[in-house]
């Protein structure tokens, strides 16, 4: 048990914290922009995927992370796209859309990938990190938390500016509306396709950044299937966040703890069989869908396409 | 006066009917124009028309004189007009500012300020008193008609359309509806009114239009409107509305008099004479429910039900009708209390058991609770006994015999419907109703209870609707029916109890004096 309380220890299971809690973060956030407004992704795996593959791509052949990050946006805004054309505009089934946008996905980067790279698994250098002034000097935390890629810090912003722009913007709540009774926004005069179209591409945007972090920053490598759940746990943290972004950044940095414990306990040398270890992650996802599953509020029009003029 | 809109040979049809059939219409500055019909009429499709939410298929829309195409409620209200629909159109969970602020840019920021100062003016040019951060799930219907109203005013719209605004409301709501539309008329604002109740079309209306199968089958000019007494202004509407003749002019059939006759009013069940010896067939004592923060719970409820009775709840909407309704069809637990029915304990039974005892529930919630909106007519109308004998043997279904039933029953009940086989959705409310009103009052009734059973009807269904109240009555099944129109429930009723505040404020005698006493025992004024 001594070995648990040295710094080493706790630096690292702080810092991989950060780092797989990231890209779940990142997803969630947009996950729940689309769920405020009642449309619902089962493909934000799919998104991540493709934003994993085409930011390492665009860092491996410009050796840029910020070109990455905005590739990976890209990425996951044009698997977004047919969720936005299939979905919203022609009223398919969500779910089924979803499904094979994830599928789909899979099969294409993993594809791409081998007829690019063959067998081989190239590394891209390690990530430009900033160390955050003054607090990157404080014990254990300054190293833990504040000497990551500048992405992090950018994305805590966004939380807060979500937690704005969900609040007390026009855009906030046409959102709401859109989930919650989208003929009364659109008897207020504004497009419920639209809006929820928006939505959808902000949802792609975030989870094509982060499976891009995960690629560039978090693994340094693409390797098929990267994203591992990952997406399917963004949206367990939007169903379970009530439509707040705090809500999201706890439960994925709840969610990154248990994923950097099982390198962090490796690391350290602890004698706990592999196995176990690996399973603390899905083990937390099920305790807190047992604990707070129950809690959760989903927007009434959630998943159903609107028409207008429909009875 | 200047005309503000027009329709010019307007043509809307959807699969299976013509909505509206080349209907002329002008709607004047300054003056209230209701539109009467029955249900199926075009009414709502004549506002979704104006409000962008549909486009005609032929025709001209008309405002200020310029033909213009309403392709989105967002032109309609560039244009100037406001709309409040049948169905209420609010986001629950936002408040009430911010339901009005929904339309704003969403490149700028929220103006609170400003909104509060709209909000200000329209609250003082309506009369109202809604607290503008009170989330919008927490008002009363009426006030939620209000919150509509002034977001259908809220760009000094020209236009107003009002469908059916009135059907949720008390003869107070109504009133200070009526106030608040004088004053814009006064301002010039051009206003249609909808609305089933002829009193009101003659209390607010300048001009009355008449829609009779998607076209217009009159219009009353405001001078021949202030010419005619009462009794001829409501003859020559339903005239109008069901194409019933004048006497004399091509002779109409009798039976076409006899239906004026029946529309104009008598009364369906008088007082019937109930053996109160035989024990009653249900028995409530002390129910109560437990308290939701939306509806008043009931506190303490007692009474019985003979056979062949109706039993009318009048009262104030919102006073724990709705938790009456739905503890005695076994929706809603009792917290305390005692339910019998004939013999038997049914105090924890669950809606199955009760329905197979002949327990029937008819919602006010026609669309949402009460039928399910995508399946056909026919599903519908077997909608509780699903899995159940002769429907389905070893789990499958008798289509044929389902559909025969259907046919059957649309014809018996004149339910208006292209097909059995048509969505119910498709139908016009005054037909949902007959379908539920068709399912629940079955031979094997024994207790029936009925939520606002005519709201939004027309004249015709209302009647027939209440007319199948009776006749099931006279069959010998007991009735209690909810309603906030006391004159219906004078109709119909053997005895009326009042529900204020959860409590069955007293029952009385449906006698010459029951109005006077009911009317106080609303407000809680009085007990008995
Ligand atoms: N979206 C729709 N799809 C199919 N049919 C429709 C639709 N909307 C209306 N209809 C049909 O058009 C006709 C006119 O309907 P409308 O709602 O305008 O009647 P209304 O006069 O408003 O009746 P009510 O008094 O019951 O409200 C009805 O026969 C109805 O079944
Ligand atoms: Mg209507």
């Amino acid at each position: 048990m001594q070995a648990l309380l040295t710094e080493s220890f706790l630096v690292s299971l702080l810092f991989g914290a950060v780092t797989a809690g990231l890209p779940l973060l990142l997803a969630g956030l947009g996950e729940q922009i689309s769920e405020k407004a009642g449309v619902l992704n089962i493909g934000l795996e799919g998104m991540m995927l493709v934003g994993a593959y085409t930011g390492f791509v665009a860092t491996y052949h410009t050796g840029s992370f910020w070109l990455g990050f905005l590739a990976g946006g890209a990425g996951g805004m044009s698997a977004a796209l047919i969720v936005l054309l299939l979905c919203i505009r022609r009223g398919l089934n969500q779910i089924v859309i979803g499904i094979s946008i994830t599928l789909g996905a899979e099969g294409l980067t993993s594809l791409l990938h081998f007829v690019q790279f063959s067998r081989s698994y190239p590394r891209l250098a390690a990530a430009p990190v900033v160390v955050l002034p003054a607090l990157g000097d404080i014990p254990i935390l300054g190293k833990g938390l504040f000497s990551h890629s500048p992405l992090v810090y950018l994305t805590v912003i966004l939380v807060a500016t979500l937690t704005w722009v969900f609040r007390s913007t026009y855009f906030g709540l046409s959102l709401e509306a859109a989930g919650n009774t989208p003929a009364a926004l659109d008897a207020a005069g504004v497009d419920v396709v639209r809006t929820r179209s928006c939505a959808v591409m902000c949802t792609g945007f975030l989870a094509g950044l982060g499976g891009a972090y995960m690629a560039n920053v978090g693994a340094g490598i693409f390797v098929p299937f990267i994203t591992s759940g990952a997406g399917v746990i963004g949206i367990v943290l939007a169903m379970l966040a009530r439509g707040r972004p705090l809500m999201v950044m706890i439960g994925a940095a709840l969610f990154g703890a248990s994923l950097a414990m099982t390198t962090a306990l490796q690391v350290a040398g602890i004698d706990i069989p592999t196995d176990v270890v690996q399973m603390l992650p899905f083990a937390v996802v099920m305790a807190v869908l047992v604990l707070f599953g129950r809690h959760s509020m989903l927007p009434p029009a959630l998943g159903t396409p609107y028409v207008r003029g429909e009875r | 006066m200047s005309i503000v809109a027009a329709l010019s040979k307007v043509t809307k049809r959807y699969p299976g009917t013509v909505a509206l059939d080349a209907v002329s219409l002008e709607f004047r500055a300054g003056e209230v124009h209701v539109l009467l019909g029955e249900n199926g009429a075009g009414k709502s499709t004549l506002v979704s028309l104006l409000a962008g939410m549909q486009q005609p298929d032929e025709g001209a829309i008309l405002v200020g004189g310029q033909t213009v195409r309403i392709d989105s409620p967002r032109r309609s209200m560039d244009l100037g007009i406001g709309a409040v629909f049948q169905r209420v159109l609010l986001v629950p969970s936002l408040t009430v500012i911010e339901n009005l602020m929904l339309g704003g840019s969403w490149l700028r920021r929220l103006a609170r300020e400003p909104a509060l100062r709209r909000f200000g003016e329209l609250a003082q040019l309506l009369g109202t008193h809604i607290d503008p951060d009170a989330p919008v799930s927490g008002l009363s219907l009426g006030e939620q008609q209000q919150v509509e109203i002034m977001r259908a005013l809220w760009r000094d719209e020209k236009l107003l359309l009002l469908d059916e605004p009135t059907s949720m409301l008390t003869s107070h709501g109504v009133a200070d509806l009526g106030r608040s539309m004088r004053r814009l008329r006064d301002q010039g604002v051009a206003l249609i009114l909808i609305t089933h109740k002829l009193l009101e079309a003659f209390e607010f209306g300048d001009r009355i239009s008449v829609l009779r199968l998607g076209c217009v089958a009159g219009e009353i000019a405001p001078q021949r409107l202030q010419a005619m007494s009462e009794a001829q202004r409501t003859e020559t509407i339903i005239r109008m509305m069901f194409g019933i003749g004048v006497g004399g002019e091509g002779g109409p059939a009798d039976g076409h008099e006899a239906e004026l006759a029946i529309l104009l009013g008598h009364k369906i069940h008088g007082p019937a004479i109930i053996d109160r010896a035989r024990p009653p067939v249900l028995s409530v004592r002390e129910a109560s429910t437990a308290a939701d923060y939306t509806e008043t719970p009931l506190h303490e409820v007692s009474f019985d039900l003979w056979p062949g009775e109706v039993l009318g709840i009048a009262g104030v909407d919102g006073n724990g009708q709705k938790h009456l309704a739905e503890m005695l069809a076994g929706q809603r637990g009792v917290r305390s209390g005692l339910l019998r029915l004939g013999d038997a304990d049914i105090t924890h039974g669950h809606v199955p058991e009760r329905r197979q005892r002949g327990v029937r529930y008819v919602t006010d919630d026609r669309l949402g609770e009460g039928t399910v909106g995508k399946f056909p007519v026919a599903t519908n109308l077997v909608l509780k006994e699903v899995g159940a004998s002769p429907w389905w043997r070893h789990g499958f279904t008798n289509w044929d015999l389902i559909h025969r039933h259907a046919r059957e029953q649309i014809k018996s009940n004149d339910i208006r419907t292209p097909s059995e086989l048509t969505p119910v959705n498709h139908l016009s409310g005054g037909n949902v109703q007959k379908v539920l009103l068709a399912r629940e009052l079955d031979a094997h009734a024994a207790v029936a209870i009925l939520n606002k059973p005519t709201y939004g009807l027309d004249l015709h269904n209302q009647r027939l609707a209440l007319d199948r109240i009776g006749a099931a009555a006279a069959r010998g099944v007991a009735l209690i029916v909810i309603s906030t129109d006391l004159d219906e429930l004078i109709e119909i009723s053997d005895r009326i109890g009042v529900m204020f505040q959860g409590r069955l404020a007293g029952i009385v005698d449906n006698d010459d004096r029951a109005a006077d006493i009911i009317r106080r025992l609303m407000t809680g004024a009085a007990t008995v």
